[in-house]
């Protein structure tokens, strides 16, 4: 894929209004973050980028096509693992290959060969209940690259794990990027992560939700060791800030 | 198996009481056989009701087998269509507050005294656990993990397949374990109510002979019968279920 525009997309519940002409671009090998309150309507965006929820008004194009309300063209990883526990965890990450109809061995062989680059070697034959949370969530991460390697909406990829597994994760996350070149748009609510991970920030503020605007972070990636503790990354984050509150 | 030994001695206590008050003439013979007697009556029937089991145990199975079919079948049919399940959910709970014993003498009138209509009254009986089981099973699927799904471009078949079928195993289980039970009882019912063989058959005879002894025997069989078939539904569980019945949860690989 070349880029993925959501152009004017809204959105009510029972006549509530939860989005309002949402415009959001991510291009070619770019990470993209959505940062918001809770309840603002993230998720709510990813469903409708995704095609599970049919927007009110606006359109979805992918390379110019228009993939409104249709799904299945963009990986999507839910606010939730979603790992099946009647599934080992190979045959887990496996399942967007079989539902294309690629064949069982086949499927499995194509997902064995990433399980070390994702730093799950050895848990295939395991079930989803013997993982910890950060493996469970780089299961979950595998499953949603090998159903498209191309664009990915990750809902808050790593917002149930404590603080030091996260920045482990971030790390892991930010090096495989450099060799995969997935198209990212995630969500979160973490200043701290949007900074470090993103070559734009996008915010998502009020009621019903809008974009009320656009950071791009110009540091380069991969990003230096102490980005997170430079000068640059609180000015950043004092931008935000501003921003979520005079929006 | 130490969670099954307190069971396990209660049962053999009772029996041990239950011989106790029969040798020292606390309860007459005549009303009641004492444990020994009922294996010794057990022990020298063993040819006559082996063959009679037989009969029960191939009755129950064919009606559970169907019962179950016919079942998985609603239960399909119902969570595909929800204009369905309004309409032939309610008459299926009414069908279930018909009591067995009245309808298995107009099957034995209308399809006579063979094999027929005891595999039609045990499917009666089997198939409503199953589909309850199963509708329940397809109904509590997480939305999300549909969703997910479909996002993969999976449509309804596939969703089916891969995850409405392998979430609703666990209350499909359940039903069919109560349903394994129910088909044992309802092959012994219908054999009273007309038949030629079969425990049921058995048990009039011997009650019509009152003797009483032969009689606790085969209620013992039955029972047997029943824990054999319900012990093999639970096997074939955690066969179909690995997943939940692991010894140590969390296990780091590494
Ligand atoms: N299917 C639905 N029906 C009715 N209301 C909904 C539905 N889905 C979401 N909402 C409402 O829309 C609003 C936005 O929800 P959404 O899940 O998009 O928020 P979010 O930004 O993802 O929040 P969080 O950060 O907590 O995940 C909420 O008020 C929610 O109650
Ligand atoms: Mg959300």
């Amino acid at each position: 894929m070349e880029t993925l525009e959501v152009r004017g997309v809204s959105v009510s519940f029972d006549g509530r209004k939860v989005l309002e002409d949402v415009s959001v671009t991510l291009r070619k090998g770019e990470l993209v973050c959505l940062l918001g309150v809770s309840g603002g309507g993230k998720t709510t965006l990813f469903n409708v980028i995704s095609g599970l929820l049919q927007p009110d008004a606006g359109q979805v194009l992918l390379d110019e096509e228009d993939i409104t309300g249709k799904p299945g063209h963009i990986s999507y990883m839910l606010q939730k693992d979603l790992l099946l526990p009647y599934r080992t965890i190979e045959d887990n990450v496996a399942l967007p290959l079989l539902l294309r109809g690629v064949k069982k061995r086949e499927a499995r062989k194509q997902a064995s060969a990433l399980f070390e680059e994702f730093g799950l070697g050895g848990t295939e034959k395991l079930w989803p209940s013997q993982l910890s949370g950060g493996m469970r969530q780089r299961a979950a991460l595998l499953r949603t690259y090998l159903f498209s390697q191309d664009v990915a909406l990750l809902d808050e990829p790593f917002s149930a794990l404590d603080t030091l597994t996260k920045s482990a994760i971030h790390r892991w996350y930010l090096d495989v990027m450099e060799r995969i070149h997935l198209s990212t748009l995630f969500i979160t609510h973490d200043m701290d992560e949007a900074v470090l991970l993103s070559d734009r920030i996008y915010l998502l503020t009020g009621q019903p939700g809008r974009i009320t605007s656009e950071i791009v972070v110009e540091e380069p990636r991969p990003r230096r060791q102490d980005f997170n503790l430079s000068p640059e990354f609180l000015q950043y984050k004092r931008r935000i800030q501003e921003q979520l509150q005079n929006p | 198996m130490r969670s099954k030994l307190p069971a396990v001695v209660a049962v053999a206590v009772l029996l041990v009481l239950w011989q106790l008050a029969s040798v020292s003439g606390l309860i007459p013979a005549y009303l009641l056989p004492s444990p020994v007697k009922v294996f010794q009556a057990l022990y020298n029937d063993r040819a006559l009701l082996a063959e009679h089991a037989l009969v029960t145990l191939q009755e129950a199975l064919y009606g559970l087998v169907l019962g179950v079919a016919i079942g998985f079948f609603f239960a399909v049919l119902m969570d595909a269509f929800e204009v369905l399940y309004r309409a032939v959910y309610p008459i299926l709970i009414l069908s279930q507050t018909i009591p067995t014993v009245a309808i298995a003498p107009l099957l034995v009138l209308w399809f006579g005294y063979e094999m027929l209509p005891k595999v039609i009254l045990i499917i009666l009986v089997t198939f409503f656990p199953v589909t309850v089981g199963l509708l329940d099973g397809f109904r509590s699927v997480d939305r999300d993990a549909v969703g997910l799904l479909r996002s993969m471009g999976a449509g309804r078949v596939r969703i089916f397949r891969y995850l409405k079928c392998p979430s609703a195993m666990p209350q499909f289980f359940s039903g069919l374990r109560i349903a394994a039970a129910y088909s044992v009882v309802g092959a012994v019912i219908s054999e009273w109510l007309g038949g030629f063989a079969g425990l049921g058959v058995y048990m009039t005879r011997v009650k019509s002979a009152f003797a009483f002894d032969k009689m606790f025997a085969v209620i013992f069989l039955i029972s047997a019968v029943s824990l054999a078939l319900m012990a093999a539904v639970s096997l074939l569980e955690r066969k179909c279920m690995p997943y939940r019945y692991l010894k140590d949860r969390k296990e780091d690989p590494k």
